[in-house]
């Protein structure tokens, strides 16, 4: 029992059970049906969270593009519903019937060829899964092939998020345009906007969330964790021992990608719509946000960030509209300058050392801020016991 | 179609290109100093400029109500006033902000977004959501028409000239006075400047300052064609950032080259194409060229 309870205080185990009991049992039931489903559709963007933490916390790599992934997940899931719900008899005033309503809206006579396959469940599903991660392995391997750093990084997926929202809103025709794809009712003739539908996409959605971070902290402990972290500290220093650098680089940048689609499908079956807001410059950095708010270290952290930003954000464009984008901007350079770390890191630094106090050896539990470089506490004595100070670390990181 | 007409429609579409080459160098020559030559990444630079164009406004405002005698001469000053208010606003935001950041480029980008919100909901407050322009003196509007099927307009030949003056002032400053010294200095090696003398922190503001003051310039100059709303400058950003890296960060040579492709790309493209997929094909093309060449047209040989 005791051998137990520490394997779980070590791999971390511990604060992803407390997540999936605040997801699974204490949301579901003290939160009214319409709440819940907000929450789950902020539990969507936890996807691309928790893929930032893995791709930018860990692999030091930040993409500016996140919606482009989110967005094509949720598109393939909404052209796959949209093409169930314009069968022939329910679109049969339309001058052709059985293509979806916005294209005969277009003069579009015909289902161009590249929406067919999305006429089945398991080739949309393969699709979600696929094509984003394969889009993100053709950017990320050209560029992390020639080491393109970091910033250059960060621009060339922006300017993807910006062709990518230009492309669905100019192609209205093929894509819906600036509507995106909306009136999605069923899924193989099942009403997805039933009550029970509701709670059951709920449920499966926050299964998937908790397991996309079993996934991601099984990656985190295993070698290939230490190697990411490794290579995001000291590059060359990995490269010189033969790792192949570019290639873990694309791993995360892959993964995280396929973490996004899978969200972005996840908000299509629960909201029943998407539409190109969800995929340009401006969602995909408030995506990044959410993480560096939860702290862009902790996995568990960047589902704590998006629920609170999202539900600060919707409390405060409601009450006080004026105020949001001031608080938002807060946000963003508070975290930068004051908490590095985010949410986690507070945690780490202030609430946990007062559970410590009260173990044997204190000395073995201060060792907070993971990603905060010690070396910069330089030659400044650490008092025993006493876990690096918050503001020290806003200083010295 | 006779001959005349042909060659008038390839001069006028020649000229479409050259005024979108202006729009796209005077965006990139503030960012290529702050990020080219500094290497922050000024995500409020789209900002900046509706700081110049918000100010352009405002003269005008003023000038109709109380010196309506005038409204033929604010244009000069107000541009000029412009650089300051943009220069004096950067200034501050450097002090407050950026010197925290400069070993931390990912944390600046998330900053100086922060930052951009909070001035778009500044410029909200203070001038309305609804887009303004101001009232343009008359010897901006109209056209020229030096023969007959052929018009140039005005608003553009005046951007490009004023483009023609910030680049050389830019240049100029760059490789011939005391400040572009010491930024080239603290850009090649910052111990080292540091060493002779050059205050490289003073220096940093400065440089910042100027960028931002350009930047604002550009603002102003882009009343002349389009109206200004409080998120105006977040449509420019992410084509300012694509000029300076295509062009190669640290090469301002660089940067109006890869302005100068970009826009005959965009506008002769957008001569066969509908306009988004012209804008599309440009990016694709730029990204595409990036991903071969991630150094840009002209790498700069600074050893970083």
């Amino acid at each position: 029992m005791n051998a137990l309870k520490i394997w779980i205080g070590k791999s971390g185990l511990g604060s992803v059970l407390i997540l999936a009991l605040i997801i699974l049992v204490v949301f579901p039931l003290t939160m009214d049906l319409f709440r819940l489903n907000l929450v789950g559709k902020y539990l969507t963007y936890g996807f691309v969270a928790v893929g930032l933490v893995m791709l930018w916390g860990y692999g030091g790599v930040l993409s500016l593009g996140q919606g482009v992934f989110f967005g094509l997940g949720g598109y393939m899931m909404a052209m796959f519903m949209k093409l169930e719900a314009s069968d022939p008899v329910t679109t049969k005033i339309q001058s052709t019937p059985g293509i979806p309503d916005f294209m005969d809206w277009n003069q579009i006579t015909e289902l161009p060829f590249w929406w067919e396959p999305f006429r089945h469940l398991p080739l949309a599903l393969i699709a979600v899964l696929l094509v984003p991660t394969l889009l993100a392995f053709i950017i990320s391997y050209a560029m992390f092939k020639r080491r393109v750093g970091g910033v250059y990084f960060a621009i060339i997926t922006q300017a993807v998020a910006l062709i990518m929202t230009v492309l669905i809103i100019g192609q209205q025709g093929y894509t819906g345009g600036v509507n995106g794809i909306t009136d999605l009712k069923t899924m193989l003739g099942w009403d997805t906007r039933e009550d029970t539908a509701k709670y059951i996409l709920y449920f499966v959605n926050g299964g998937l969330l908790i397991g996309a971070i079993l996934l991601c902290r099984w990656i985190q402990m295993s070698k290939l964790g230490t190697l990411l972290l490794a290579m995001r500290d000291k590059e060359d220093r990995v490269r010189f021992s033969g790792y192949d650098v570019s290639m873990f680089k694309v791993f995360a940048f892959c993964l995280a990608a396929m973490l996004s689609a899978i969200g972005g499908a996840m908000f299509t079956l629960q909201v029943g719509f998407m539409s190109p807001s969800f995929v340009g410059i401006v969602p995909s950095i408030e995506m990044v946000i959410f993480a560096a708010v939860g702290g862009r270290m902790s996995l568990v952290g960047a589902v704590y960030g998006t629920l609170l930003v999202n539900f600060g954000k919707t409390y405060f464009s409601e009450s006080f509209p004026d105020l949001w984008l001031f608080l938002m901007a807060a946000l963003f350079i508070g975290v930068v300058l004051a908490f590095p770390n985010g949410l986690a890191g507070l945690y780490e630094s202030h609430v946990k050392p007062l559970f410590g106090r009260r173990k044997a050896k204190p000395e073995t539990t201060a060792a907070p801020g993971d990603g905060t470089p010690h070396t910069s506490t330089g030659g400044k004595p650490l008092s025993r016991g006493a876990p690096i100070s918050g503001d020290v670390q806003g200083q010295s990181a | 179609m006779s001959f005349t007409d042909i060659t008038n429609i390839a001069l006028m579409q020649g000229f479409a290109g050259l005024s979108l080459f202006a729009v796209l160098l005077l965006m990139g020559l503030g960012l290529a100093i702050i990020f080219g030559q500094m290497g922050v990444i000024n995500m409020a630079h789209g900002e900046f400029m509706t700081i110049g164009a918000y100010t352009i406004y405002m003269f005008s405002t003023l000038t109709e109500t109380y010196l309506p005698g005038f409204v033929s001469a604010y244009f000069p000053v107000a541009i000029i006033a412009a650089f300051f208010i943009a220069f004096v606003f950067g200034w501050i935001v450097e002090w407050a902000l950026i010197r925290h950041l400069y070993k931390r480029p990912l944390d600046t980008l998330l900053a100086t977004w922060g930052l951009s919100l909070a001035m778009q909901q500044t410029f909200r407050s203070v001038f309305g959501a609804r887009e303004v322009s101001p009232t343009l003196p008359d010897w901006l509007l109209g056209s020229w028409a030096p023969a007959e099927g052929l018009d140039i307009p005005i608003n553009g030949m005046f951007v490009l000239g004023l483009t023609a003056v910030v680049t050389g002032g830019v240049l100029l400053a760059l490789y011939r006075s005391r400040w572009g010294l010491r930024v080239r200095a603290t850009v090649a090696n910052r111990p080292m400047a540091n060493a002779t003398g050059i205050n490289t922190k003073r220096t940093d503001r400065l440089t910042y300052a100027i960028g931002c003051g350009i930047a604002g310039v550009a603002g102003a100059a882009f009343t002349t064609i389009g109206s200004t709303g409080p998120t105006s400058g977040s449509l420019y950003i992410v084509d300012a950032f694509l000029v300076v890296t295509f062009g190669g960060a640290g090469s301002l040579l660089g940067t109006v080259a890869s302005a100068f492709g970009i826009a005959q790309t965009q506008s002769i493209a957008e001569f066969f194409l509908t306009g988004s997929m012209a804008k599309v094909l440009t990016l694709l093309l730029i990204v595409t060229i990036l991903m071969i060449r991630p150094q840009g047209l002209f790498a700069s040989k600074i050893r970083r």
